[in-house]
């Protein structure tokens, strides 16, 4: 379901910011780990500025003020579930508040990968409690439109040992031990994750596209649905 | 109010809350000694210390970075650091760990910088809740006479001078904190204080304090919690550390 209307919280409105003046447009990209999202974010982002929007594309972890401290903090064995929820939460906060806000003021197309429902979802999936990440994320605005882009561990297996050829630590939730090895990790965690962005799907009126369809088949269903936006 | 979540471990949590020059960290301190002197394993945590967050506030505070919701969020994240890796783990070992500021400090103090109270009451739900919490009630005068009499300058975050109150470092302070004294004390039933008159003398206080530990805590203290045998009482003392 596509937005039209001016942005709005989702309930703790942030000081200082007048929404009539968000002229710009909020589209998400979701999904799990190695679903294809930065892949479908960079063609976007140029067809965009091809049809003469300026882009600002965001992800997780970038921002100025926490995204270092939190690749240093991945780097080390010390990281608790709920630091880093929290840690993720003020990184998205900053981007939000001196990145997504400013760029939707100057009626920019904020593209970004990944918003507040991966910080949930990974936090569900690590066994924290649903309302208390809802409400702790719950000063974000709510998006033009969110895509999700929904795949099975099953699809998502292949992706990962063709591309990377290897499990990442985080992506498989080893700080949580899920599984005797990285592999049986992974497939325990991301089903855990996806079946907390199922659970979201409705409630935050995600946009479900099929994931395991050719990017090209993606890319065309995601302009089609953009367009509608403008 | 049952915000947080209830301790049903061995160990017990002190936790002591007041605005700055109430004293409240003198008393922690002599608190914690004459724990440790009957042997109990004593620990003890400090407001925003985790070392895994120390750079981000650090480059947050040097830059002036920090929004009303980051500077909670960075706040939080250092908490449950502490909370994660140091306090619970010590707390479920029978130990009696004293932390200088807890949740309610950012109950206070990120209010007064304009986030809300129900949402920030909630971002901390996961805190392991005080066996005791202790309010160091001090009027603004008497505080800003410690803190001005006492210390370096102050700081730009400390002083509030985010929030626009005043170009004057000492007046932004003066009125920073003294809607923080106004925070803690609309919250005294809700969180369950146990209020210390901090204009007494450091003696009196302390000795409030050890009565009502005794008092509150002194059955429990005696069961369950670890102690070093009285030969163990070096390792004791080298055992205790500050994060």
């Amino acid at each position: 379901m596509l937005l039209k209307q001016p942005l709005a919280f989702y309930s703790e409105s942030l000081a200082g910011v007048d929404r009539d003046e968000l002229q710009g447009k909020l589209i998400v990209i979701e999904g799990p780990d190695s679903v294809g999202r930065s892949t479908q974010v960079a063609r976007l982002r140029t067809w965009l500025e091809h049809q003469g929007h300026a882009v600002l594309d965001t992800g997780m972890a970038r921002g100025a003020l926490a995204g270092k401290g939190i690749s240093q903090a991945k780097e080390g064995n010390t990281l608790g579930p709920i630091t880093m929820t929290l840690f993720y939460a003020t990184d998205f906060a900053d981007r939000l508040e001196n990145e997504i806000i400013p760029a939707l003021r100057a009626g920019f197309v904020v593209l970004t990968d990944r918003y507040i429902f991966s910080l949930m979802a990974r936090a569900i999936a690590r066994g924290e409690d649903r309302p208390w990440i809802e409400r702790v994320a719950s000063f974000a605005l709510v998006p033009h439109a969110i895509y999700y882009l929904r795949a099975e561990v099953r699809d998502l297996l292949p992706r990962v040992v063709l591309g990377r050829g290897a499990f990442d630590h985080w992506e498989s939730g080893m700080d949580m031990r899920f599984g005797a090895d990285m592999h049986d990790s992974f497939v325990k965690y991301q089903t855990r994750v996806i079946h907390a962005l199922d659970r979201m799907a409705k409630r935050y009126n995600f946009v479900i596209i099929d994931a395991t369809k050719t990017p090209d088949q993606i890319f065309r269903e995601l302009q089609r649905s953009i367009g509608k936006l403008f | 109010m049952p915000l947080l979540v209830p301790n049903r471990y061995r160990g017990k949590l002190i936790v002591v809350e007041g605005i700055d020059g109430s004293g409240k960290s003198t008393q922690l301190s002599l608190l914690s000694q004459w724990l440790r002197s009957q042997c109990f394993a004593v620990a003890f945590s400090e407001w925003n210390s985790s070392p895994l967050v120390r750079e981000t506030t650090k480059r947050g505070k040097k830059k002036n970075m920090f929004t009303p919701v980051t500077f909670s969020l960075i706040h939080a994240t250092d908490f449950a650091d502490r909370l994660e890796r140091y306090i619970v783990p010590l707390v479920k070992s029978g130990a009696i760990v004293c932390a200088d500021r807890y949740a309610y400090t950012a109950f206070a103090r990120d209010v007064v910088r304009g986030v809300s109270r129900r949402w920030v009451r909630n971002l901390y739900r996961f805190a392991l809740r005080p066996n005791l919490a202790f309010y160091f009630r001090v009027p603004l005068e008497v505080a800003i006479g410690r803190i001005l009499g006492g210390r370096n300058a102050i700081k730009f975050y400390e002083a509030g001078m985010d929030l626009g109150l005043s170009r004057n470092v000492e007046e932004s302070f003066r009125i920073f904190q003294g809607r923080i004294l106004d925070e803690y004390e609309a919250m005294i039933q809700e969180v369950g204080f146990h209020v210390i008159d901090a204009t007494g003398s450091i003696e009196e206080q302390q000795q409030q304090m050890r009565d009502i530990v005794m008092r509150e805590l002194g059955e429990s203290l005696r069961n369950g919690v670890m102690r070093a045998s009285a030969g163990d009482m070096d390792a004791a003392q080298t055992a205790a550390r500050v994060l």
